[in-house]
């Protein structure tokens, strides 16, 4: 009976296999054929055309620092977020991994993080490199002493980087640069356009009053930080709490949102941390809404789901990202390359478009079939970004500035998600 | 036997003979004179390396478990300070407190999994095992105990990923081409509960019941079937038979198994991640693993001593079963 059992545990897992093979297959093929559509809101533009062309001379628009590459260790370990680090596998027409490591010679070795909490939490091991982490992260690393400061002249990338994301609060520490900035994105509100094939959503609503065709259908980040979406949403839609920032909380503000995620239980079927896990169920069609990156959207409609995704009016939670070195790396030189050749202009593009976000340096958006994109993602336009709150970490100190009142520190958000997800 | 091991020697000496050369030494034998006579020595460069192992990697680490509950965290950092505070201890075990119910409650539930893991397996295994040992062919026994063990050469992980293969449900209305059709059962029976807490419970038991096979067919194995005609010859039938005799002396051989089952179970993270589609704080290992991601290792800590206790008791109830004779 179990040698029954588990003979079709392995018809199973090989079956799945094959399906896995071949999806991987008709990705290639769409996005040769046309690459990756999406709506008006976060379309989408080409590659960059120096990606195309194999064996031809891509021009890769960056010189390893020399003292640097004199140190390069042979490898180096980081953690970043999915998508960040692509070396062709998943699709590829994307690999930035492969030039980079024939340049230094530093095989890169990639730790995927889920949450920025678990970024936090594998970097306080040391024993990684360096991180790509997100504005609630970078403050907890410099606090905890877990990143080194960084020294602008040794990276030939930072003169390019703009200066609306260099020196600000969550990559800084009195006007000395703590990391180089990667990108600035929004966490978008996905939604199946057959679901929605009346009228396309542009509010949070879907999530959180129902009342639409995608009720029970939901899919929400499985993060602490996510509370901070509801908090955003109550900050238009219930001005008498007086929100002004969805990262400072009172206790009256953090129990409004707590209950508004309480009865968006009902309207959920999935909290994903993985998201590859969103991802599938988006395909499968079981979520009809949700929170999501463009990365997964991408992903997605490469294997043919029925979705597009949208910024909606009430403005939108996002993240303005951070390459940091470890200030116990073991192996410095080659993530000091990596963080100058992630930044530099081709490489930079290659990953904002890739991952669906803004590039950090100007001269991507100049690369052919990067004016597009930029456009779209609001690359040089602050005024776009003003309704977009980068992740922070909530402290008791109210971040609005308000003095009057005690705000709602980030260990409390997770013992109340963890209270709300038991 | 044993005095003739200590006072006589074991090799005889060369030199005493007389008879073979004298050649060099060899540096064994200068090892062995130094042992010889001497038990204590003996007994001790034999044990002592595990024993400091034991003692200092194993007991060692589940003491820095109860004294990093202790610890305070530091807010800002979220690292864990070495100022001492029971500020964690006492909210994990707070359970009267709204705010902490939540993770108590996972608690309990995870214990009732656990019990009910147990049950299953012991459920399964029992028929199973009793044909093998007394009904089947002599010949085809060993054969069968192996293929019921086989399932413990593959992976964990990749038995867990398997079923979540086999079980995925069906998609919805607005699937892509090509997708939502569902796993292994879905496409075959045509029915497939889902990922959530019957898929967790189902994928448990696969992973666990060899280890509850194991003990009961050991056990068998030793029940003499004279036992059982003795019963049959005395009028009983054949559930009196079970209950009144393999039952009383297979039972240390359950709680064996059932140690294995439940601690198992109890302890488990993955599995509720891996089959359960969000719901995935349902078992308590994984409430202590989100916890020490949050990062807030020290709470993490304090959340370990209620499966620590429930451990503890539970292998004192086992031990009074007389399950340790037959682990």
């Amino acid at each position: 009976m179990a040698l029954l059992a588990s003979l079709s545990v392995v018809a199973a897992a090989c079956g799945d296999d094959e399906t896995t093979k071949s999806t991987t297959a008709d990705t290639t093929a769409d996005t040769t054929a046309d690459t990756t559509v999406t709506s008006e809101t976060t379309t989408e533009t080409a590659a960059p055309d120096t990606t195309t062309g194999t064996g031809g001379e891509v021009d890769y628009m960056w010189t390893p620092n020399a003292d640097a590459l004199a140190g390069a260790e042979g490898q180096v370990n980081i953690v970043a977020w999915a998508g960040y680090i692509e070396d062709g596998s998943t699709d590829p027409a994307y690999d930035w991994v492969t030039p980079f490591e024939e340049m230094t010679s530093c095989t890169v070795n990639v730790k995927n993080g889920e949450t920025s909490d678990q970024m936090v939490q594998l970097m306080q091991s040391g024993e990684y490199d360096g991180v790509s982490a997100s504005g609630d992260a970078t403050q907890r690393l410099i606090a905890g002493g877990e990143v080194a400061e960084i020294d602008s002249a040794e990276y030939s990338s930072y003169a390019d980087i703009f200066e609306g994301l260099k020196l600000q609060p969550w990559n800084s520490v009195d006007g000395t640069p703590m990391g180089i900035p990667h990108g600035r994105g929004a966490n978008l509100l996905v939604y199946n356009t057959e679901a929605f094939a009346d009228a396309a959503p542009d509010s949070w609503g879907v999530m959180f009053d129902g009342g639409t065709a995608a009720d029970g259908a939901i899919s929400v980040y499985d993060s602490p930080i996510y509370i901070a979406d509801a908090a955003l949403y109550l900050m238009a839609t219930q001005p008498d709490l007086g929100i002004t920032n969805p990262y400072a909380l009172d206790q009256t503000q953090f129990d409004a949102a707590m209950a508004l995620l309480g009865a968006q239980e009902a309207l959920t079927s999935q909290y994903w941390a993985l998201y590859t896990d969103q991802q599938a169920s988006l395909e499968d069609g079981s979520v009809l809404a949700g929170t999501t990156w463009q990365v997964i959207v991408n992903l997605a409609e490469a294997n043919g789901a029925l979705i597009d995704a949208v910024k909606p009016v009430e403005g939108a939670t996002g993240w303005s990202d951070t390459w940091m070195l470890s200030s116990k790396a073991a192996n410095p030189n080659c993530m000091k390359l990596w963080m100058d050749w992630i930044a530099s202009p081709w490489a930079n593009s290659q990953v904002a478009v890739w991952f669906g976000e803004a590039p950090s340096n100007a001269v991507s958006c100049e690369l052919d079939g990067m004016a597009e994109h930029c456009d779209t993602f609001h690359a040089a336009d602050e005024a776009y970004w003003t309704d977009v709150w980068y992740w922070t970490t909530a402290t008791e100190e109210c971040l609005d500035g308000r003095t009057d009142a005690t705000c709602v520190p980030y260990t409390e958000w997770v013992n109340a998600w963890t209270t709300l997800r038991s | 036997m044993g005095e003739r091991l200590d006072d006589a020697p074991l090799v005889t000496e060369p030199d005493a003979q007389g008879g073979r050369a004298a050649g060099p030494s060899h540096p064994l034998r200068a090892l062995n004179r130094k042992f010889h006579g001497r038990r204590r020595l003996g007994v001790g460069s034999l044990l002592g390396l595990p024993l400091t192992w034991m003692l200092f990697v194993y007991i060692g680490s589940l003491l820095l478990l109860v004294v990093s509950a202790f610890y305070r965290l530091d807010p800002a950092t979220q690292k864990p300070s070495s100022d001492l505070t029971t500020e964690n201890l006492v909210q994990a075990f707070k359970f009267w407190d709204p705010d902490v119910w939540g993770a108590v409650w996972v608690f309990f539930r995870t214990v009732g999994v656990a019990l009910l893991v147990t049950f299953i397996c012991f459920l399964i295994a029992l028929p199973v095992t009793f044909f093998i040992s007394k009904v089947a062919w002599k010949g085809a026994r060993r054969g069968l105990v192996v293929a019921l063990l086989l399932p413990l050469w593959a992976g964990y992980l990749v038995k867990g990923y398997a079923w979540k293969a086999m079980i995925s449900p069906a998609g919805g209305r607005f699937a892509a081409a090509g997708k939502g059709s569902g796993g292994f059962l879905e496409s075959t029976v045509g029915w497939t509960p889902g990922y959530g807490r019957v898929a967790i419970i189902v994928t448990l038991v696969y992973l666990w019941v060899p280890y509850m096979i194991l003990p009961i067919y050991a056990g068998l194995d030793r029940l003499s079937p004279s036992l059982l005609d003795a019963a049959g010859d005395l009028g009983a039938r054949p559930f009196r038979t079970f209950r009144s005799v393999i039952l009383p002396l297979l039972l240390p051989s359950v709680a064996a198994g059932s140690i294995f089952t439940f601690s198992l179970t109890l302890g488990d993270y993955i599995v509720p991640q891996i089959v359960n589609n969000g719901e995935e704080r349902f078992m308590f290992g994984t409430v202590i693993n989100s916890t020490f991601g949050a990062p807030n290792q020290p709470l993490a800590a304090a959340y370990t001593m209620w499966p620590l206790i429930i451990i503890i008791m539970y292998l004192f109830g086992m031990k009074r079963l007389g399950a340790f004779e037959n682990l």
